[in-house]
């Protein structure tokens, strides 16, 4: 149940449990633990929304930014790591394989900001050898939810 | 002038959904819950093979019984899936869809006189084809009380001298009943017995919900007297594609083949490299929709449940048949008001069949908003009926 669970609300963070507990054939009582089990566990982290806010007028930039860095003895990359994402105007820092090694992304209001942010907060960290900044023009796809299509149904009303 | 059409065909009445398309198709903002076929796209891998075997020109015919490649694919599907061998040189045909393996099948073993026991409700090509085929179609009215499952004893009593093929449509259209492993077992015996040969439909067998589905190919000895039909629009989402298959005996191929290359000459051989893909890659694909599928079928009966409607549960392809009987109106009234009323367009039961007077098709090939607001007009719509009377 728990795989169908994550995958439902994970898709759906506003349904309520009584519907889960039609949709997965079990009892409501079952879902609600099983919930409150997978938020303990740290499985369910947060219930957000996906917003696209290039429809509104309110100004967004995203920048990825790609950050090399020196690890530390004993600590890896995660002390560096953590003087980063404790940033509040920091989404989302990854640890990548490859080219460079940490992935920051960045959201602001203004370029200026973003520009600011990498200047001033991150390029001056010890271990910070090198950052490439890049903004993001247009999200397609985002959450596997494809931004700019609308579903139609577009079969026959009636079929065999 | 002479009259320039074929008796035959004049006096085969139009399928009974047709009538019902005309009515819906005129009211613009009606929801439908009628459509046969699933509300996914087919898998973005599987139309990108499509696509891929475009640009590299395989624009061509494939040999007239398939792609070497797709009939070893198939055999490979069934020997996973069942446990049954086929062989792909003798034993397939890559056909037009599921309906021209049903065609060509009935025309490659039927005689003048012939008899063809078709269990309905069952979808709606059986009959027409039997009857193109020269035979005569004799009707088995399954019942609601056995789960509208195929029972031993109704077989038995439907079977003359004249009996050649037995036709077992499940997982079933419209009704969603199956057959599982013992129903099977006990119908096998009388097949047997009496010296028929079964046409198995199972174009809906990746969708069931219980155990996993069980071909009649798998149980000893019907290997032998079976052509399975299946396909690709159900499991993996490729109804526009219009491609299926049928395996059986090879002396039964080897003609089915003969109609094909005269009448067909070959199936789509785009659609025959995609299907490739989907058979190679798609498990996947088919289990994340029968999750949703099952979502969907768990969703709809516990609505009937809280609206007090009766209905047992079907366990395979994406239909569920409720009984409107309490309402003393027959299907086609039920359909037609509930339609004009409500906005909600269903299939009456009897499109399928006289034994499905009293029931209704309801699809849930749609997103469960669609059929959540479906269900609120259908509440309404029935609480309105009980009131009247």
């Amino acid at each position: 149940m728990r795989e169908e669970l994550l995958a439902i609300v994970e898709k759906n963070s506003r349904i309520d449990t009584k519907e889960l507990a039609v949709l997965l054939g079990v009892e409501e009582i079952d879902i609600i633990n099983e919930l409150a089990k997978l938020q303990d566990e740290g499985i369910i982290c947060g219930f957000h929304t996906l917003i696209n806010w290039e429809k509104t007028n309110i100004e967004k930039v995203m920048a990825l930014i790609e950050v090399k860095v020196t690890p530390q003895r004993g600590q890896g990359f995660d002390n560096i790591a953590e003087r980063i994402y404790k940033y509040p105007e920091v989404r989302a820092v990854y640890l990548i394989s490859g080219g460079f090694d940490l992935l920051v992304i960045l959201e602001e209001k203004t370029l200026k900001e973003i520009a600011n942010f990498v200047s001033d907060k991150l390029s001056p960290l010890d271990s910070v050898l090198s950052t490439a900044t890049h903004f993001i023009l247009k999200k397609y796809k985002d959450y596997g939810i494809m931004l700019s299509e609308k579903y139609e149904d577009k079969r026959e009303v009636i079929t065999p | 002038m002479r009259n320039p059409l074929s008796d035959t065909i004049v006096n085969i009445k139009p399928s009974g959904i047709r009538k019902f398309f005309d009515i819906v198709s005129e009211m613009k903002d009606a929801i439908s819950l009628g459509v046969g076929e699933p509300d996914f796209d087919t898998p973005w891998h599987i139309r990108d093979e499509g696509i891929y075997s475009l640009e590299k020109g395989r624009t061509f015919y494939t040999s007239n019984s398939g792609l070497k490649d797709l009939k070893v694919e198939i055999c490979n599907y069934m020997k996973r899936s069942q446990n049954v061998d086929y062989n792909p040189d003798t034993d397939v045909i890559v056909t037009v869809g599921g309906s021209e393996a049903i065609d060509i099948g009935f025309r490659a073993m039927l005689n003048p006189g012939d008899e063809v026991l078709i269990p309905q409700p069952s979808y709606v090509s059986y009959e027409p084809c039997a009857i193109l085929a020269g035979a005569k179609p004799v009707i088995i009215n399954l019942k609601a009380e056995n789960e509208f499952r195929l029972t031993a004893e109704e077989l038995e009593a439907a079977i003359t001298d004249k009996t050649k093929i037995l036709v077992l449509p499940f997982p079933n259209n419209p009704t969603g009943s199956i057959m599982e492993k013992e129903d099977l077992e006990k119908i096998v015996k009388v097949i047997i017995e009496k010296d028929i040969f079964v046409m198995s439909d199972e174009i809906y067998a990746e969708l069931t919900y219980k155990d996993k589905h069980v071909s009649i190919t798998s149980i000893p000895g019907m290997k032998e007297r079976t052509i399975l039909i299946n396909g690709f629009s159900k499991a993996y989402a490729m109804t526009g594609w219009r491609l299926g298959y049928a395996c059986g005996p090879k002396e039964i191929i080897q003609q089915m083949t003969k109609i094909h290359q005269y009448a067909i000459m070959c199936a789509p051989t785009t659609s025959q490299y995609a299907a490739v893909e989907a058979l190679k890659n798609g498990d996947d694909d088919i289990k994340e929709m029968r999750t949703a599928y099952n979502q969907r079928r768990r969703f709809l009966m516990n609505a009937f449940k809280e609206m007090g409607l009766e209905c047992f549960e079907p366990y395979g392809a994406f239909y569920v048949f409720p009984c409107i009987k309490e309402f003393g109106m027959t299907s086609e009234e039920f359909a037609t008001r509930f339609l004009k009323e409500e906005k909600v367009a269903t299939v009456p039961g009897t499109a399928f069949g006289d034994s499905g007077e009293g029931f209704l098709r309801i699809s849930y090939a749609y997103s469960l908003e669609t059929l959540k607001i479906a269900m609120d007009k259908l509440s309404k719509f029935i609480t309105r009926l009980r009131e009247e009377k």
